[in-house]
């Protein structure tokens, strides 16, 4: 686990509601509070979707929806920025491998 | 459907809810737009106590004075709107924006508009640069101090800015392993009093040094660095091999110029201030009447300055529309003597000679 437990400055031991979500279809949790893409570094996943063209595995580089590094596909939605988006319980999050396609408005 | 706001503000980091108190303290009314869960930008990350002087909170934690700036707008609920998690996607000569939030699009008719979208890192070219497991330092300190995540346990940070040796020490902190900075400079680019404190916890800062290459199949596991001479050229043989599971890129930031560009404000190149920089007038406004630009969007300084420079913006942008604040002309030379003192000094002089050259573009046009 990638979580910190102490830390000199900040309280993270406080108990946090849990929230499951599904990774490629295996479930797993993060808390609450937690991005999607913060959920998944502490699962140890580094690698989010693959690049376009080389199909090269990429992992997030900036944390704060610049990037475009993060997309992934959440929901059935492709391209969502897991680095900003928060996670919520249920979600179905998924690696990218393409462009990303069409998808219908829930 | 159209939505009328007289002032639209981008960005709700320190330099976007400076200009949101101000004018909402003029009595101007404020739609404030951010793309995060969490308002504050990049000072919610920053766990060190901050430098300048009191009237920019100094000795005081980044994350507190986060809190402090957002309490300042929470104080006027019937003149700022708040909406978050949502992204400006479009921004157009009519100073019409459109906005992005879940899957809601709205179109929203602004009088006036102050983009503080702040900065984005810089990458760095080298073999492999893609590989997961290498990240921008900020977006370490976000995954860190706001998340609670460590980004690995063996690391290497890539640049001794205030930035690298700022977030080193912060994964210090978080328990993570900092085998090295390493800086292609000959000299190590931050404060002293960062560098020495590393140094006290027996991390290794390597000056002229760079990394060469990045070796791992689905994220980093090795990285290679080299020494360079003072042609800035690697020297061979000088080539050693990191394990790791992560990196961090120190390398500085970009002003973040996409919407600004979009509009058509006049852009101009200064590699002092980060990159393209808009062409500003001492109140701010860029070369569109009525839109305006401060903090890191409009060239990379420090927090401290982001705020100084919000709090003029807010007050101009307000007075253009027609509230005036009551001290105005006080606040106006008060807020410019902050920004010269923040200025001052050896570590401004690389800020004094950016401005100074886009100083000379203003009095041409």
């Amino acid at each position: 686990m990638m979580r910190i437990k102490e830390h000199p400055i900040l309280d993270f031991s406080k108990e946090r509601k849990i929230i499951r979500f599904t990774f490629n279809g295996q479930e797993v949790y993060g808390y609450e509070g937690d991005t999607i893409a913060s959920a998944l570094s502490a699962l140890g996943v580094k690698e989010f979707s693959v690049s376009i063209k080389h199909k090269r595995p990429r992992g997030f580089y900036c944390a704060i929806g610049n990037c475009s590094s993060c997309h992934m596909i959440v929901d059935g939605v492709p391209n969502v920025k897991t680095c900003i988006t928060l996670l919520k319980e249920g979600m179905k999050v998924e690696t990218q491998t393409n462009k990303g396609e069409l998808y219908d408005l829930k | 459907m159209i939505l009328n706001r007289d002032l639209v503000i981008i960005g709700a980091g320190p330099s976007g809810l400076c200009a949101a108190k101000m004018a909402a303290e003029a009595g101007q009314k404020v739609l404030l737009i951010d793309r995060n869960p969490q308002l504050g930008g990049q000072l919610i990350k920053q766990t060190h106590m901050f430098f300048g002087s009191e009237k920019q909170y100094a000795k005081t934690r980044g994350f507190d004075i986060a809190k402090k700036l957002i309490d300042d707008v929470k104080k006027y609920p019937d003149l700022v709107e708040i909406w978050d998690n949502s992204t400006v996607v479009g921004l157009y000569s009519d100073k019409v924006l459109t906005v992005l939030t879940g899957e809601t699009y709205r179109k929203v008719q602004a009088k006036a508009i102050i983009v503080a979208t702040g900065a984005s890192e810089k990458v760095l070219a080298f073999e492999n640069n893609d590989l997961p497991g290498i990240y921008g330092a900020g977006a370490v300190q976000t995954l860190m101090n706001v998340y609670g995540v460590k980004p690995g346990e063996k690391i290497v940070m890539v640049g001794s800015g205030n930035i690298g040796l700022i977030v080193s020490y912060q994964l210090m902190q978080a328990g993570v392993k900092v085998l090295a900075v390493i800086e292609a400079a000959k000299v190590i680019g931050g404060y002293k009093v960062h560098a020495s404190k590393l140094r006290r916890l027996g991390v290794d800062i390597i000056t002229s040094c760079t990394i060469k290459k990045a070796i791992g199949k689905d994220k980093v596991e090795k990285i290679v660095t080299v020494r360079l001479n003072e042609k800035w050229e690697e020297i061979p043989g000088t080539e050693k091999e990191y394990e790791v599971d992560a990196v961090c890129i120190a390398v500085g930031l970009s002003p973040l110029t996409n919407l600004l560009a979009m509009i058509g404000c006049e852009l101009k190149y200064v590699g002092e201030l980060g990159g393209l920089v808009p062409v500003l007038s001492k109140d701010y406004e860029t070369t569109i009447e009525g839109v305006y630009a401060c903090g890191d969007a409009s060239g990379i300084e420090e927090a401290s300055s982001a705020m100084v420079e919000g709090y003029i913006t807010g007050l101009a942008a307000a007075k253009k529309l027609g509230k005036v604040h009551p001290q105005y002309d006080e606040l106006m030379v008060d807020l410019r003597k902050q920004l010269d003192i923040l200025r001052s000094g050896p570590f401004g002089e690389k800020i004094r000679k950016g401005l100074a050259k886009l100083e000379g573009v203003k009095e041409v046009c």
